[in-house]
C-alpha cells in the first residue's frame, strides 16, 4: 500500500527532476508567465546571451502599466510607461513569446487572463514574476510568485530550485452567511494567523464552505494566500473546476480531454495524507471584514471598533498599532463604520471577475455614489461579459467610473492613483503604506462592501443594505 | 556573485515590524533600469517628506549610515510584492546583510539570489541587537560561516537555510549550477510530455502586436 499522499505532494512530486545534495529540488515549470515588469530577467539573460529554454511554455501578459482611459499605446503620455508595455513587447517578438498585449482582446491581469483563457488547469506547476501567482491554486496547481533572477533562471530552463514546503489544511466548514465571501473568509484568517502566519507553508484550502465556492471566488481566496505570508495555496479540483474549464480556448479537448480529466481527478489529498499543520474556521463565524491599518493583518468584522493601543499590553505591538492608525489617519477606538471614505476602486487580480462585478453591482444597481470612483474589469473578456449584462450602465449610473482592464490603482504603476492623504475603499489585496499612493490610505473589502461603502460614504456593512 | 564570509561594517537599526517591498521601494521607480542605481529608492517614502526633503532622524538619513552594510529590523521584512527591485535597492545602497526574526519568502530567495544574506534571529534577540545598535549605526560584525552576529559583548546566532548559505559563500549562481543537469532535464521532458500530452493542446500561438 503506497502512503497516504497530499494534493501538494502529489503535484510536487510530479514536477521533481531531481534532487540536489542540499535538499533542493528542480522542479519543472509548466506555465510561466510574464508581465512588464520582467524587463529585469531578459536584461539578465540578454547579458548572458542566453536564450529562452521553451518560449512555447512562456506567456506574456500587458497587464501591470497599461492604461486604463485607453488601450492606445500611442495614447500614453508617460513615456516610461508607454516604453514598459514597448519593452515587453519587444522581448515577447525577440524570444517567440505569445503576447496578449494592450490592444488584444484576451488582454487581462495575468492572474485573471491564465484561467479565463484555459491555460491555468488542474496538476500544473506555475510560476510568475508577481507575488499573486498563488491565484492559480485555485485548480490544485503549484502556484507562486518568484523574483527577477528565477524569471530568468525559469526562462533559461524551464525549471527551478525549491526547497518543500512544509503542509497546512485550512479547513472551513459550514455555510457561509448571505453577503459573506472568499474575500471575508481570507482577511479573517489572515488576521488571525498573521501576515506571516503562514510563512514556510503551503496551504490547502478544504471543508464545505470551500468546496461550495464558485471558481471565482476560490481564486479569490487563493489569490489572498500570499497575504497571509504562504507560499503558496489550492483547493482539490472538482466538477466546479472542471465544468469552469471546459471548451476554454487552451484546454484540452476530446481525447485529450477525457485522459486530461482522468489524470485530474486523481488530485486529492488522500484519506489519512498527514499535513504539518492543521487550522479550522467555522464559516458561521466569519462576518464581513475590512481592514483598517497597513498590514492585512490588520482587519476586523465591520461592526467593531479601531483597536486602542492603550489596552494592549505589548510595548511593541501597542507601538505597531500607534504608527498604523497615525498612518490611517485613525482614532483609537473609533467605530469602523465611522471612517468616512474619499473614493472606491473595484478591480484587481483578487476581485474583478464576473462575478466580482455582479456583487458589486448588485448593491450600486439604483443608488448612488457619495464618493467618486473607478471601476476596473480583471480582463478585457471580463469587461465585454459585464457589458452584455449591462453591469457598467449600473456602475455608470451610480457615478463610477468605467474603465478598461489592467492593475490599474492596486498598485498604481500605470498613473491610476489614490492622492495623498486619501482614504480609499478598494477590492484589493494590499493595504500597506503608499501602496495605492505616496500617502494614500486604503481599506481592504470584498466588492460588495466597496459597493455599500460607496453608497454610504463611509465604511458600512452590506448586510444592512 | 561577491561570496560573503564576514560583514564587519556598521549596522542600521531599523526598529519596525511589516517592512513590506512597496516600502523598500515604491512602485513608481520601478520603471527605472538598474543602472542609475536603485539605492537613493531604498525606504524612500519613509526617508523623505511629502516634498522630497530628507526626513531628519530617519536611520538611512544619518550620516553614517552610508558606510552600513547591514540592517537590522522587526518582524516580517520584505512581506509583499515579489519585487527583486526591493532588493537591489537594499544592495545598491550598500546592505549585504539583513537581520529579523522573519521574512517575506519571496524577498528572502531573491536576496540570497543577489548576494544579500537575510539572517533570521529570534524575536528576543532583536529586541537586544537593536537595543544595542541605539539610535544610529555602530559596529557589528556578521560570521556566515559560524552563523553568528555581536556587536561588542552581545552574541546571538542566526539560521538561514543550508542551500542559501552555500550559496552565499561561495557567491554561486543557479542558472551556471542547473546547466550542468541540462542532460537530466532533457530526459525529463521528454518523458514528461509524453505522459500528459494534453499539455500540448493548445491552440497555435497568436502573436498580437502590444
Amino acid at each position: 500500500m503506497t502512503m497516504p499522499t497530499t494534493l501538494f505532494d502529489k503535484v510536487w512530486d510530479a514536477h521533481e527532476i531531481l534532487r540536489g545534495e542540499s535538499g533542493q529540488s528542480l522542479l519543472w515549470i509548466d506555465r510561466h508567465f510574464v508581465h512588464e515588469g520582467s524587463f529585469h530577467a531578459f536584461n539578465k539573460l540578454h547579458e548572458r546571451e542566453l536564450s529562452v529554454a521553451r518560449p512555447d511554455l512562456t506567456f506574456g501578459i500587458a497587464d501591470h502599466y497599461v492604461p486604463t482611459l485607453t488601450r492606445r499605446l500611442d495614447a500614453i503620455g508617460d513615456a516610461k510607461v508607454r516604453g514598459m508595455i514597448e519593452q515587453l513587447a519587444d522581448n515577447t517578438r525577440r524570444h517567440g513569446i505569445t503576447l496578449f498585449g494592450l490592444d488584444d482582446p484576451r488582454q487581462g491581469i495575468v492572474h485573471v487572463l491564465g484561467p479565463e483563457q484555459g491555460l491555468t488547469q488542474p496538476g500544473l506547476l506555475m510560476v510568475c514574476g508577481d507575488s499573486h501567482t498563488s491565484t492559480h491554486g485555485a485548480f490544485g496547481s503549484i502556484a507562486f510568485g518568484i523574483g527577477a533572477s528565477e524569471v530568468a533562471h525559469v526562462l533559461a530552463t524551464q525549471t527551478l530550485w525549491q526547497s518543500r514546503p512544509k503542509k497546512m489544511r485550512l479547513t472551513v466548514e459550514g455555510e457561509l452567511a448571505p453577503g459573506i465571501s472568499a474575500k471575508d473568509i481570507a482577511l479573517t484568517w489572515i488576521a488571525r494567523l498573521g501576515a506571516d502566519g503562514a510563512r514556510g507553508y503551503a496551504i490547502e484550502y478544504a471543508g464545505s464552505a470551500i468546496r461550495s465556492l464558485s471558481m471565482e471566488a476560490r481564486l479569490t481566496l487563493c489569490n489572498l494566500s500570499i497575504e497571509g505570508g504562504a507560499r503558496c495555496g489550492m483547493i482539490a479540483p472538482d466538477a466546479t473546476t472542471f465544468d469552469y474549464l471546459r471548451g476554454r480556448p487552451f484546454a484540452p479537448r476530446g481525447a485529450q480531454w477525457e485522459q486530461a480529466l482522468a489524470y485530474w481527478q486523481t488530485l486529492k489529498s488522500d484519506d489519512g495524507a498527514r499535513f504539518d499543520r492543521e487550522e479550522r474556521l467555522a464559516a458561521a463565524e466569519i462576518a464581513p471584514t475590512v481592514t483598517w491599518g497597513v498590514s492585512p493583518e490588520e482587519a476586523l468584522p465591520i461592526d467593531a471598533r479601531v483597536p486602542d493601543p492603550a489596552d494592549q499590553r505589548d510595548a511593541g505591538k501597542a507601538r505597531q498599532l500607534r504608527d498604523s492608525l497615525d498612518y490611517m489617519g485613525l482614532a483609537a477606538g473609533q467605530k469602523l463604520t465611522d471612517i468616512v471614505i474619499d473614493r472606491v476602486f473595484i478591480g484587481s487580480c483578487t476581485n474583478a471577475r464576473l462575478e466580482d462585478l455582479r456583487a458589486a453591482a448588485a448593491v450600486l444597481r439604483g443608488r448612488r455614489s457619495k464618493v467618486p470612483g473607478i471601476v476596473s474589469p480583471g480582463s478585457t473578456q471580463v469587461k465585454r461579459q459585464a457589458e452584455a449584462e449591462g453591469l457598467d450602465a449600473v456602475f455608470r449610473e451610480a457615478g463610477l467610473e468605467w474603465r478598461e482592464s489592467g492593475c490599474s490603482m492596486c498598485v498604481g504603476m500605470n498613473g491610476d492613483l489614490v492622492p495623498p492623504g486619501e482614504r480609499c475603499a478598494s477590492t484589493t489585496n494590499r493595504n500597506f503604506k503608499g501602496r495605492q499612493g505616496p500617502g494614500a490610505r486604503t481599506h481592504l473589502m470584498s466588492p460588495a462592501m466597496v459597493a455599500a461603502a460607496a453608497v454610504a460614504g463611509r465604511l458600512a456593512d452590506v448586510r444592512e443594505l | 556573485m561577491e561570496p560573503i564570509k564576514i560583514i564587519d561594517a556598521p549596522a542600521c537599526p531599523l526598529p519596525l515590524a511589516n517592512v513590506d517591498t512597496d516600502q523598500l521601494i515604491p512602485a513608481r521607480f520601478m520603471k527605472e533600469p538598474r543602472s542609475v542605481g536603485y539605492g537613493r529608492f531604498l525606504l524612500h517614502d519613509l526617508r523623505h517628506d511629502e516634498n522630497g526633503r530628507p526626513v531628519a532622524g530617519f536611520i538611512l538619513n544619518h550620516p553614517q549610515a552610508d558606510e552600513a552594510k547591514t540592517l537590522v529590523a522587526r518582524r516580517n521584512f520584505g512581506a509583499g510584492s515579489s519585487r527583486e527591485a526591493a532588493v537591489y535597492a537594499l544592495v545598491d545602497f550598500g546592505f549585504r546583510c539583513v537581520i529579523a526574526p522573519s521574512f517575506g519568502d519571496i524577498f528572502a530567495s531573491n536576496a540570497v539570489n543577489n548576494g544579500l544574506l537575510p539572517a533570521t534571529v529570534s524575536e528576543a534577540d532583536a529586541e537586544a541587537l537593536l537595543a544595542a545598535l541605539g539610535e544610529s549605526p555602530a559596529p557589528l560584525r556578521v560570521d556566515l560561516e559560524a552563523q553568528r552576529i555581536a556587536i561588542g559583548e552581545l552574541s546571538v546566532a542566526f539560521t538561514i537555510a543550508p542551500t542559501w548559505r552555500t550559496k552565499l559563500l561561495n557567491g554561486w549562481d543557479d542558472i551556471d549550477m542547473t546547466r550542468q543537469h541540462a542532460a537530466t532535464i532533457a530526459r525529463f521532458a521528454t518523458r514528461y510530455a509524453s505522459q500528459r500530452p494534453w499539455l500540448d493542446a493548445g491552440p497555435p500561438p497568436l502573436i498580437t502586436r502590444g
